[in-house]
């Protein structure tokens, strides 16, 4: 109890991320030697440490890491990160992908900030290292919740649905060739195989989560063939589903009922980009890209990422980002690896301190900073 | 020489063909979780259920369940076509077993039709004696693979004239073959010695006949393992009396109902050995005599075992062979070790002391 | 076929001088459209006649028909028309999804080379929306893109759709923008893109755009990604200002512009193609309220007011869209989808009695 103080008080004490990361050491060392701090916890035994990948991106990823590792050792989470750092503008510093992919593959968990792409890599190669990520571990399904959290201002309320999009074909396929000077040609690909994967995996988590209707979006007007075959196999999936709805609904009439009757929606699902398109339109709905969590899915693996793919590279080193995203999806990556208690402790402290208004951060409206929210978040934790 | 290698390499491919077909991963797997459909049923079903759900949980298994209440009480088909989508789905379930009310005629066994509509040709259950469990019989291992689809199952019944009921039993060559191919290729696999066919060819010459003929025919095909027959009668009298000549027994329908009845309870009851149930594409994991103890219904002192058994078998399926040694592991501490015995074994320990001792065992082997 | 369209075309020439003689009465081409749209296209006739505006109109029906190799399509006398005219009208089309013959709204699109999809999206007082101070222009390439309608299934199951991006249609587009901007007092232009992803072929149209901008320096020149648009439009749509961007994401972001506002039932469009232009309502049929007198012509209205325009009859669009406006403003005429009572009819005569 007496070390549980003396580190409150070490908190109250302003820091610069430097020395937060020290403190994160110190955090870490105190809660694996020390015994009596150990015995003080409720928790009646120390449960077994499950590993989880942790890039931490480019942007303002690094900071957002430092925030969901700082909450988990206040929390003690039986968590061991396996940091590694991934980035495409900055190669020298970079890890190999097939590092990375390696560690997922073991863990079968990870958390992700976001990489950043540039128009061109120093290679000259097409995929980009998100691609890579997601085409070798065959993370089909990019699932983002959207959900609005009293305390946000928005102009829509009690927003709550999601949206699951494909994400290893369609449009992102990264076959472009020119075929004379001045015309290129970009491929997009849609078969079945992956359409009927991905449609059953919405209409599966539409179960498992008790929802009660499917929204398939598409532009099958236009392009017949390959949305038409998207389309199709939602259909037919549809059929083995009979107490869930299914409609289906054309691309732009869907952004256009988004920003005018969200409530509308319950479970999306779409091909790639229509996908990007709706879960940043969702993202900004709900407050914007600091507050909405998502998650890749392959049979195998998860990985969580913020919902909304923004670096947010003007922030960096300012401690002006908001971590929200960040510790939603660590909170649902708890929730997956069985420690459902913590994630519930998490998930009411980070809604406690957004409803109180305290430590908003810029992109709310407020000017607290990244460690004040972050402090916050870990001083609402309920014991 | 030659005839053998051309031997060697026709079972290897119907080896090939039987991994493929009898075990598909199953499909709902999602970053390393899978979603199994879940059928509590009546009796005891939902009680056991909701430990299963409470074990696996506390060991942090990755196995979310989809629950679908299909039970007796409702007359429909809504439920029934239900919990057949969501099992096709999922491609795995387990499953506490349905009443069948006999009051109305026209409603046909809930189980009996799931199997029919799922294909689940292969019924296997493993009996084998447990040492901390006292029985008549020491050292009891047989495998009981039953054909589940066919014979006098087949739901085929009427009133020809007044006070004249016909049944019809129906025996395919097609069947017959599966199952026995399945039967060997089974006992090939574990390294049993012995399949011996139960049938009653002596006075129902054609369709026992046909089982006993293909059964032989497919024997032919697996010299290493001995192959054996025996009229039901007999076999159901040797069971009791010498159980430790059979080794795998190879069973039309009807008559495996009765052995593996006579087979659990040679080995300590109902609450401890499980069925698993297999098609094509499907599996299905219940208890191994299909019974749904309503006499013990919210006693506390039903023996959950059982349904334990079968959840270890599904995690051995689905592959995460960890949990399901974990779960074998507990469970042979309750019969073995720990002696937590249920009435039904002879104990006056109750479900709930079970269930405590399986959730911190489990826990305590979950935990590096 | 090519004979017939060489005739077109020489006979389109001799017409050319013809469009710059802006005191002389003259023809549009008037498509009416399926469902609700004989009632909102006499609706702004009607308007347009209570206005005194020079023009006559010329009306065809697009009812697709059979060509000689078998294939529906636009009957060649409306082509005629356009062709002829050089500029149309144009209500809401049927396009029946996944089934047998091309879009015909794609189709007008080819054939009249229509190269440029422009959506002012403005908010409109009288009715509130969520969203306030919306003015956005998006302006969309029409040609190619993902629309190219180029696709086909390489092996069963496998389905491939290729998005063309050419640098001709690129800078054409970036220089109508551009040349927008600048003639409605516009300050910003957006290029959109995905060229993190698509590098080759949003990066050429991104190239292209950059350079047309390095010829505007008056107008500033921005580049974004698509989803990042989308994430701040509806965060802040003010903003943006001038949009312009391929042909797949404009179809969206003009959607969802629209959405903003108040709907398709609001917003006006006018293709600009090389030498002619389609200004149509974008909204569906909605067959469920046709012949009613319940349909709200204010997006044919709005179109009609930016074909004015176009042909530099400003005076005239002023005053009805002023007009318009006006009545809109007052909220004593609304129809039923903007939360008021009124018939179609009554709406437009309270339009004609302020012109």
């Amino acid at each position: 109890m007496f070390a549980l103080k003396a580190l409150k008080s070490i908190q109250n004490v302003p820091h610069s991320n430097h020395s937060f990361r020290i403190l994160n050491e110190f955090f870490r060392s105190l809660s694996l030697c020390s015994p009596s701090f150990q015995a003080s916890k409720p928790l009646p035994k120390a449960e077994s440490k499950v590993k989880c990948t942790l890039i931490p991106g480019d942007g303002v990823g690094p900071e957002l890491c430092v925030a969901v590792k700082e909450v988990f050792a206040a929390m003690s989470v039986p968590v061991e990160f396996e940091e590694l750092f991934l980035s495409e503008v900055n190669p020298s510093m970079s890890v190999p992908v097939e590092t990375v992919i390696e560690s997922i593959q073991r863990n079968g968990i990870a958390l992700k900030g976001i990489l950043s792409t540039p128009f061109s890599s120093s290679s000259g190669e097409l995929q980009t290292l998100n691609m890579k990520i997601r085409k070798q571990l065959d993370l089909y399904a990019n699932v983002v919740h959207v959900k609005s959290l009293p305390g946000i201002q928005t102009r829509h309320k009690d927003l709550d649905f999601i949206t699951i999009r494909e994400q290893t074909e369609g449009e992102y396929s990264a076959l472009e060739h020119e075929s004379v000077p001045g015309v290129i040609e970009c491929m997009k690909i849609v078969t079945e195989e992956k359409s009927r994967r991905i449609a059953k995996f919405a209409f599966d988590y539409a179960t498992k989560h008790g929802r009660k209707k499917v929204t398939a979006v598409h532009k099958a007007n236009i392009m017949k063939l390959s949305d038409g075959l998207f389309l199709k196999c939602c259909e037919e999936t549809a059929s083995l589903y009979p107490q869930l709805k299914f409609e289906h609904m054309i691309i732009d009439n869907t952004c256009m009922q988004m920003v005018s009757h969200p409530e509308k929606f319950d479970v999306m699902v779409m091909p790639n980009l229509y996908g990007n398109i709706i879960d940043n339109l969702a993202s900004g709905l709900a407050g914007g890209a600091g507050v909405v969590p998502g998650a890749s899915y392959s049979s195998d693996c998860v990985i969580y990422e913020p919902g909304a793919r923004h670096t947010f590279g003007e922030a960096v080193g300012k401690n002006i980002a908001n971590p929200t995203a960040m510790l939603l999806c660590a909170a649902k990556m708890l929730a997956h690896v069985n420690l459902p208690d913590y994630s519930q402790r998490l998930t009411n402290a980070l809604e406690t301190v957004i409803a109180s208004g305290k430590a908003r951060t810029r992109d709310l409206g407020g000017y607290a900073s990244t460690t004040d929210f972050t402090r916050a978040v870990i001083s609402s934790l309920a014991f | 020489m030659q005839s053998f290698s051309f031997q060697q390499s026709k079972t290897a491919q119907t080896k090939r063909e039987l991994s493929k077909t009898h075990h598909l991963p199953p499909v709902a797997k999602y970053g390393g979780r899978f979603v199994v459909t879940m059928l509590p049923g009546d009796g005891i079903g939902p009680e056991m259920m909701g430990y299963v759900k409470t074990v696996f949980k506390a060991g942090g298994i990755p196995v979310d369940f989809e629950e679908v209440y299909l039970d007796s009480m409702h007359e429909t088909y809504e439920h029934m076509d239900q919990a057949i989508i969501s099992i096709k789905r999922n491609g795995v379930a387990i499953k506490g077993n349905i009443e069948t009310r006999d009051n109305s005629r026209l409603f046909r066994s809930r189980n009996v039709e799931l199997r029919l509509q799922l294909d689940l040709f292969a019924n296997v259950i493993h009996c084998k004696s447990q040492p901390g469990v006292k029985t008549r019989h020491q050292n009891i291992d047989i495998i009981l693979i039953r054909q589940n689809t066919e014979g006098e199952y087949s739901c085929l019944e009427h009133e020809n004239v007044k006070g004249v009921v016909e049944s019809l039993k129906i025996i395919t060559k097609e069947r017959s073959e599966r199952i026995a191919r399945y039967a060997f290729e089974y006992a090939k696999k574990h390294n049993r010695k012995k399949v011996t066919a139960v049938h009653k060819a002596n006075i129902m010459k054609m369709s026992d006949g046909l089982f006993l003929n293909t059964c032989k025919e497919i024997a032919e095909q697996y010299p290493n393992i001995t192959f054996d027959n025996m009229i039901i009668d007999n076999c159901s009298m040797q069971l009791v009396s010498h159980p430790n000549q059979f080794d795998v027994l190879l069973l039309p329908n009807l008559y495996g109902n009765i052995l593996t009845n006579i087979a659990c309870g040679i080995v300590g009851g109902p609450g401890i050995t499980s069925g698993q149930n297999f098609g094509e594409r499907y599996a299905v994991f219940e208890t191994g005599t299909r019974n749904t103890g309503k006499s013990v219904a919210g006693k506390n002192i039903a023996n959950p075992l059982a349904m334990f058994n079968a959840s270890a078998d599904l995690l051995e399926y689905i592959g995460l062979d960890k949990y399901s040694n974990v779960l074998r592991n507990s469970i042979d501490k309750v019969l073995n070790v720990e002696k937590i015995h249920t009435p039904d074994l002879g104990g006056s320990n109750s479900t709930t002391d079970v269930i405590d001792f399986l959730i911190d065992d489990v826990k305590a082997q979950t935990q590096v | 076929m090519s004979k017939f369209l060489r005739s077109l075309a020489s006979l389109s020439r001799t017409r050319i001088q013809y469009r710059h003689q802006s005191t002389d009465v003259r023809t549009v081409t008037l498509i009416p459209g399926d469902g609700i749209g004989p009632e909102i296209s006499s609706a702004v006739q009607q308007i347009f006649a209570a206005a005194k505006v020079p023009i006559n109109w010329e009306v065809v029906d697009v009812t697709p028909v059979k060509y000689p190799d078998g294939k529906f399509g636009i009957p060649p006398k409306a082509i005629e028309s356009v062709m002829k005219n050089k500029i149309g009208l144009k209500g809401p089309l049927a396009t029946p999804i996944g089934k047998g013959h091309r879009s015909l709204n794609l189709e007008i699109r080819k054939v009249f080379s229509l190269y440029a999809n422009v959506r002012p999206c403005r908010s409109i007082e009288g009715y509130q929306t969520l969203y306030d101070n919306v003015d956005v222009v998006t302006i969309r390439e029409n040609t190619e893109g993902e629309y190219s309608g180029i696709e086909h299934e390489i092996v069963s199951g496998v389905v491939q759709s290729i998005k063309l991006i050419t640098e001709p249609a690129s800078r054409r587009v970036a220089e109508y923008a551009f040349d927008y901007a600048k003639n409605n007092g516009r300050k910003v232009v957006t290029a959109v893109h995905k060229a993190n992803i698509m590098r080759l072929s949003d990066g050429l149209f991104l190239q292209c755009c950059r350079e047309v901008a390095e010829k505007h320096p008056e107008i500033k020149y921005k580049e974004m990604y698509l989803d990042t648009v989308c994430l701040n439009m509806v965060q802040d749509p003010s903003n943006f200002d001038v949009l312009v961007m391929p042909n797949l994401y404009g179809d969206i972001l003009s959607d969802l512009c629209a959405g903003l506002v108040g709907g398709l039932g609001l917003t006006p469009s006018g293709n600009i193609g090389r030498d002619g232009a389609v200004f149509e309502s974008v909204h569906g049929t909605a067959p469920d309220i046709a012949g009613q007198d319940k349909a709200n012509p204010t997006a044919l209205l709005l179109s009609a007011v930016m074909m004015l325009r176009y042909m530099q009859l400003n005076t005239y669009a002023d005053k009805i869209e002023n007009a318009c406006l006006d009545v809109i403003k007052e909220g004593s005429h609304l129809t039923a989808d903007l939360g008021g009572n009124a018939k179609c009819s009554e709406f437009t005569n309270e339009i004609c009695s302020k012109l």
